[in-house]
């Protein structure tokens, strides 16, 4: 490269930009576009399903209301990762994204398992009002939803552009009289659906566990236990442990009776269990999230319930 | 002065729509910033945080951004090439079409029309017109290079031909999609694929965007304004050649820890580290050049923009490359540390420089002097404490929550739920909206600055007439 003045590309704008261009390309056409045409880049996993047109529609109100600005859809391959989330991410269940929505930021958590974590009801209670279960959420209700409905031609232009998803008449007709928050649901309860729920993270917890917790002879403490039970318990079940059923969520489940739990036969050792490893669709499960001591701590508490 | 010579009108007339832009996008910021911490601030569809934060970006880059880079480099255009615009009246025209792009492109936002692809967010409608608004720039750009009196090509000019080529290039692929009505599209791409192009293109949209056409605009107007030549046209000339190689490669270390190959990724990483170099050549270029008379500090009330905001290209040119390597990536992405990065970028570099060059423009458009360097030094000084302000409370909060989220109890479970670490980061939120207020005003008073610069200059010409 020469900096005199007179005969260099400096002095010849389009040698210039013809060469400017090509350099431009050069690493766009390696790291980007080369990658298109390689086998390793269109992977997908066996048991993957495209999405319903009704999970679709709740697709597009994710992308309209910006839902992946705040929640990711990709769970690293990190230990605190996987054991907040669930299975990492593989390149095999983006197959039918389009586009991807792995997004940038957790403002909220990662969603790329969250698909039977929690039943219906409690998406749908929680998209209008979030701190009913999270007092202290940031999360934006989103009330415009409950009352709008999809339209099942747009859903269908929609689908056709999408691609992959075959559909058949009767799955458009479904979509009359559905509301978008129905959509939304639908949706979030499909991600990670291809995933096997197995391996690091998934961990089951027994009676026998909890023996070994006791054996070792430090307890947790109701304090602790209110504490927690506040945050995370008292949105299904109730402040006062009777189960919660208010609102939206008594429509379709009824959340368990703390409060006379043990009337019901369920011993300590039964709730750590039921605690620790949840149940699909219902319950989330927490043995990841809380130690055995603060375990504990909840049974301890949700024991002085019982004497109130 | 000479109208049809320079322009003049035209350049004005990005230079002042680009900051009624600014405001709309600075008071979303504002809005957002709050929202974050006090919920019952999303106020129905239209203003909740999800549609908000594309707009406060998307205003901020294609209406405050695009509008101080068409303006300015219009500016420059006439006096790098010594003639005036090839096609006066096609700049006029572009003008008109990029305000009401801007007004027909955040409507779209507020509705919800969006492709979900960060910087890309507009749809298809929406992109014709931005893909013509570009070739109307490029058309006035090169014509005015080709038939240039002046025969050597300055540093600024290189800059400005890369930016409008890579742009065009980056705009014109990721945005392929499958239309399935006026207001919604799919990506063309999907899977890791769609991830990957939108990285290439997420990254470098920002780096033409917002780096080189800024570059463009300190090679310009440091010497112009403080009358110190550039300290090394060598480094100019192969800084310039390694940063435009450079940059295409790196968008993969926005995908670090994804399903994406771990080939992609490293490329991105290493090239990412590479990319300090080509960006400190210009950063030493700007230090050497002030450093031959630092008189000029307390001379030029302008001397200290541009050394501020290439004191903070450079830190965000190593704090950049740094997020990219793996280990660090898996502290910090996914948390405010990237929006205290980014906004170390915008707030700091982007404006400083762009609101130097504007105190430079609006004085010579009239002839006459900066209304209050006073005003411009305490503008200089609210910015630069808000930006620090906002940078660090986000680095603080990034790290808190990341060290949050990743920390185990004896037993190996997880320390905290989600709630807990998010609960510990609402102090500095409310910090970071007091960090933004205090940029906020010293906006305002840069605005109030140049306006009433104009007023001053608009009845000078009077009295001469």
């Amino acid at each position: 490269m020469s900096n005199k003045p007179d005969n260099s590309i400096y002095s010849k704008p389009l040698i210039f930009s013809v060469i400017a261009l090509v350099v431009i390309l050069i690493g766009s056409v390696i790291t980007a576009f080369y990658p298109l045409i390689r086998a390793d880049m269109h992977p997908k996993l066996d048991n993957l399903h495209p999405y319903t047109p009704f999970e679709l529609a709740g697709r597009d109100i994710y992308q309209r209301e910006g839902c992946g600005y705040c929640h990711s859809q990709n769970v690293r391959p990190l230990k605190t990762d996987v054991l907040r989330y669930g299975a990492y991410s593989q390149a095999g269940e983006s197959a039918y994204e389009r586009p991807f929505l792995w997004g940038s930021r957790r403002t909220g958590p990662d969603l790329a398992r969250a698909g039977g974590k929690y039943h219906d009801n409690w998406h749908t209670l929680h998209t209008l009002n979030p701190r009913h279960f999270s007092p202290k959420s940031n999360m934006p209700a989103y009330p415009w939803l409950e009352n709008a409905l999809l339209s099942p031609a747009a859903v269908e232009a929609n689908v056709k552009a999408y691609g992959y998803i075959n559909y058949s008449p009767a799955d458009i007709q479904f979509l009359e009289g559905k509301t978008e928050l129905a959509a939304l649901t639908a949706y979030i309860q499909s991600l990670g659906r291809g995933v096997k729920k197995e391996g690091f993270g998934y961990r089951v917890g027994t009676v026998e566990d909890y023996k070994n917790f006791l054996a070792k002879g430090v307890r947790g403490t109701v304090d602790q236990g209110q504490g927690i039970y506040t945050n995370e318990c008292a949105g299904c079940h109730g402040v006062d442990g009777k189960g919660s059923a208010q609102g939206k969520l008594s429509e379709g489940i009824s959340t368990m009776n703390l409060k006379d739990a043990r009337e019901m036969g369920y011993e300590a050792a039964d709730m750590y269990v039921q605690i620790f490893n949840g149940l699909e669709q219902l319950m989330p499960p927490y043995g990841n999230v809380l130690s055995s001591e603060q375990i504990d701590s909840l049974i301890l508490y949700i024991e002085t319930l019982e004497r109130r | 002065m000479n109208d049809t010579l320079y322009n003049n009108r035209t350049v004005e007339g990005f230079l002042l729509s680009s900051l009624v832009w600014g405001v709309f996008g600075i008071v979303f910021g504002l809005l957002i910033s709050v929202q974050l911490w006090e919920p019952a601030f999303n106020f129905g569809p239209f203003l909740s945080y999800g549609r908000l934060r594309t707009l406060h970006i998307s205003i901020l880059a294609y209406g405050l951004g695009l509008g101080v880079i068409f303006g300015l480099f219009y500016f420059m255009l006439v006096r790098l090439t010594k003639r005036g615009l090839v096609f006066p009246r096609l700049a006029r025209f572009h003008l008109w079409l990029w305000n009401i792009g801007v007004v027909v492109a955040g409507a779209s936002l507020f509705l919800g029309f969006t492709q979900s692809l960060e910087y890309a967010e507009f749809e298809w409608p929406v992109d014709i017109v931005v893909v013509i608004i570009w070739v109307i720039f490029a058309v006035n750009i090169f014509a005015s290079v080709f038939l240039r009196e002046e025969k050597q090509m300055y540093v600024s000019l290189w800059y400005m031909l890369a930016s409008v080529l890579a742009v065009a290039v980056l705009y014109l692929v990721n945005n392929i999609a499958i239309p399935a009505g006026l207001t919604k599209s799919y990506h063309i791409f999907s899977g890791i694929n769609s991830a990957n192009m939108e990285w290439w293109y997420g990254h470098n949209i920002v780096g033409f965007l917002l780096t080189t056409p800024i570059l463009a605009m300190f090679y310009y107007f440091l010497p112009v304004s403080t009358k110190l030549p550039i300290y090394s046209h060598r480094l100019s000339i192969v800084a310039f050649w390694a940063l435009v190689f450079t940059y295409l490669w790196t968008g993969a270390h926005h995908l670090v820890y994804t399903p994406l190959p771990d080939w992609i990724q490293t490329l991105g990483i290493v090239f990412s580290l590479i990319l300090i170099a080509p960006s400190w050549g210009s950063v030493i270029n700007g230090f050497f050049t002030i450093e031959s008379d630092w008189s000029k500090l307390q001379e030029n009330y302008l001397t200290k923009f541009f050394l501020a905001a290439i004191t903070f290209y450079g830190l965000q040119t190593i704090q950049g490359p740094g997020q990219s390597v793996r280990v660090i990536s898996g502290l910090v992405h996914y948390t405010d540390w990237v929006i205290g990065h980014v906004h170390m970028g915008t707030m700091g570099w982007v404006t400083m420089t762009a609101t130097a060059c504007m105190y430079y423009v609006f004085p010579k458009i009239y002839n006459t002097e900066i209304f209050s360097v006073k005003l411009a030094n305490s503008h200089f000084w609210l910015v630069f404490i808000g930006q620090l302000m906002y940078s660090f409370t986000m680095w603080i909060a990034g790290i808190q929550q990341s060290v949050m989220l990743k920390q185990l109890n004896s037993d190996g479970t997880l320390a905290n739920t989600f709630m807990d670490t998010l609960v510990a980061i609402y102090p500095f939120w409310i910090l970071r909206t007091v960090a933004g207020l205090i940029f906020t005003v010293g906006m305002v008073i840069f605005i109030l600055n140049i306006v009433l610069t104009i007023v001053k200059g608009r009845s000078l010409s009077q009295s001469r007439a």
